[in-house]
């Protein structure tokens, strides 16, 4: 098998005296969805903040196209492909739509490109184009969360990061979401999903890792961990 | 950018024109208060790509200022006299003044990426006391400097050079000098608006993690707008001094820096136009007022209406004149009834 693109090795990382990660280590395979699961406070966010540069790991390291990227900032990776859509409200609210997926093609100068890159992302969410206009803090939850991974679409990200798409919306919403991301990955871009919502999560993705108190405790195919008595006792309700 | 370079020219020309009507018709009463318009317009504009697009309120413009000012005036001085010593005023050279104004501007931008670079993680009314202390120690530091002649400053500024057919202006040439800078600050910052270090910018001042994340270099585009905004409060300097033909450091006082944000504020902050509107009202506003004052006989009353009309305005449109929105083609459009249709596709 080739080497995987993402690799992240026994990850440990600290808020200042506070260690939020253990040892982490996980890897996204090209083309693949991979969920990380985990409770509120597991670290979760931390982990995907690291791989997107925004937070440095003090031991351990972040290979992503087999190049050590653990000391490189954000700004850097977008241009390599590896893209984060924030969770929830990482929009620009005082800005429109329109501008907002404007601005995820900030490094990008092929205008071709652009505009073909931004009829994509209307086809795959139609209610942004209903609001292009409309300022990006009136639309509704749904609404933002479409705009966050339409707009880190925009950078033509070949490994995605996606934080909590689901976070507080209606199950019909959740469904459409989830949608989605089968769909971009059906065009080629691979997908780290971090979320709460692990049953619909681990139906979307073919592997899994489930992360407490800031260690990876389990990983395996998704299927599998859906089978598993002390996953579901954890995260998909009991029974 | 040759249509830029075209529109320029066109513009210096208007300035030229501008100048010439200001000499030959108009009091020189009024032509003081369009030359302290065009220097407050340059102040304005340069401020409002650091507070009002990278959204780093700064309270330091007056300390640009006076870099500018003190680094412009000293190297003409001695470029045109080779001594500080009293005696009659000249003109400064056409070459010499160019090359002090650069010297100002980028004085003054060097200072403001010393500035900017150490107070990158502050934030709000921090970054704002952080900018104040930094114009006051400036404005210290200069006090003490006796090469430049210390509490009193510089005197015995040369006038602005002289243009072809100026020769019998009385006002002289400032008019010309002040606009030609504010046509370049103003165009520079149309363009800088549409620019992909003006939509970083934004980012910047919208949500810098999501910045980060869509690939914009944040800590660098907040050092860059303090760079350029100091730029021009540098060149805003250097004419200043030159125009008083005298500077002193207590010209820099926090009072100035204030006002400077007062005019952004009024105007809308983030507005081009807005900062325009705002840096005119606010220098003509306590002229007008001066008059009344005298003839009703109570004096401090313009200082009273000022600050009224600021209260009012926070309490009643607290986005300002122009909130964010530019005197554009498109605005006009919206403001004439069935026209308002949005085309965007």
């Amino acid at each position: 098998m080739a080497e995987p693109l993402l690799i992240v090795e026994k990850v440990d990382v600290y808020y200042g005296a506070v260690q939020a990660l253990r040892g982490v280590s996980l890897q996204v395979h090209e083309g693949e969805v991979v969920t990380l699961i985990g409770c509120n406070g597991a670290g979760k966010t931390t982990t995907l903040n690291t791989i997107c540069g925004l937070l440095r790991p003090r031991l351990g390291r972040v290979l992503y196209q087999g190049n050590d990227i653990s000391r490189r900032p954000a700004h850097e990776l977008v241009r390599q492909g590896l893209v984060m859509a924030p969770e929830g409200r990482g929009i620009f609210p005082n800005l429109t739509v329109a501008e907002n997926m404007d601005l995820g093609a900030f490094t990008r100068s092929d205008k071709a490109g652009i505009a073909a890159d931004l009829e994509r992302g209307y086809a795959l969410f139609p209610r942004l184009r209903e609001r292009i206009n409309q300022k990006a803090g009136t639309l509704s939850g749904g609404e933002q969360q479409m705009l966050a991974i339409a707009r880190a679409l925009m950078a033509r990200p070949r490994l995605l990061l996606l934080d909590e798409p689901s976070l507080g919306l209606a199950p019909l919403l959740v469904k459409t979401i989830f949608e989605t991301i089968d769909r971009i990955n059906g065009e080629g871009v691979s997908i780290l999903l971090v979320e709460q919502n692990a049953n619909a999560a681990l139906k979307h993705s073919r592997r899994a890792y489930v992360l407490q108190s800031g260690e990876i405790c389990q990983e395996g195919s998704s299927e599998a961990l859906r089978d598993d008595p002390a996953v579901r006792a954890a995260y998909l309700g009991g029974q | 950018m040759a249509r830029n370079l075209l529109v320029m020219l066109g513009l210096l020309a208007g300035c030229y024109g501008f100048n010439f009507v200001m000499a030959e018709f108009i009091e020189v009463v009024y032509v003081d208060y369009i030359n302290l318009c065009g220097l407050a317009i340059i102040l304005a504009v340069g401020l409002n790509v650091i507070n009002g697009l990278a959204g780093q309120f700064s309270l330091g413009h007056a300390g640009f200022m006076s870099v500018g000012a003190f680094a412009g005036a000293y190297a003409s001085i001695m470029l045109t006299y080779g001594v500080i010593e009293s005696g009659p005023l000249s003109f400064v050279s056409m070459g010499s003044f160019l090359l002090c104004l650069a010297l100002s501007g980028l004085s003054a931008a060097a200072v403001g990426a010393l500035v900017g670079a150490p107070t990158l993680r502050l934030k709000g009314d921090y970054l704002a006391i952080a900018t104040l202390g930094f114009a006051e120690i400036t404005r210290i530091v200069l006090t003490a400097q006796d090469a430049i002649g210390g509490p009193t400053g510089l005197k015995r500024i040369p006038k602005m050079p002289l243009l072809p057919g100026s020769e019998k202006w009385d006002g002289g040439t400032s008019t010309f000098w002040i606009y030609a800078f504010v046509c370049l600050v103003i165009l520079l910052s149309v363009n800088l608006q549409r620019s992909t270090f003006g939509r970083a910018l934004i980012c910047v001042r919208e949500n810098e993690l999501a910045a980060e994340t869509m690939g914009v270099r944040a800590s660098r585009m907040k050092i860059m707008a303090f760079v350029y905004g100091a730029f021009f409060a540098g060149i805003a300097g250097c004419l200043y001094a030159h125009y008083q033909h005298s500077v002193r450091p207590d010209d820099f006082t926090t009072v100035r820096s204030i006002e400077v944000v007062v005019m952004l504020v009024l105007g809308g902050l983030g507005s081009l136009t807005g900062a325009v509107v705002g840096a005119v009202i606010v220098t003509l506003l306590p002229q007008f007022l001066r008059p009344l004052e005298e003839s009703l006989g109570l004096s401090g009353l313009s200082m009273v209406v000022y600050a009224a009309l600021l209260l009012l305005m926070m309490l009643f449109r607290p986005q300002g004149i122009f909130g964010q929105r530019e005197l554009s083609l498109k605005l006009l459009r919206r403001l004439v009834p069935g026209g308002g249709k949005e085309s965007r596709p």
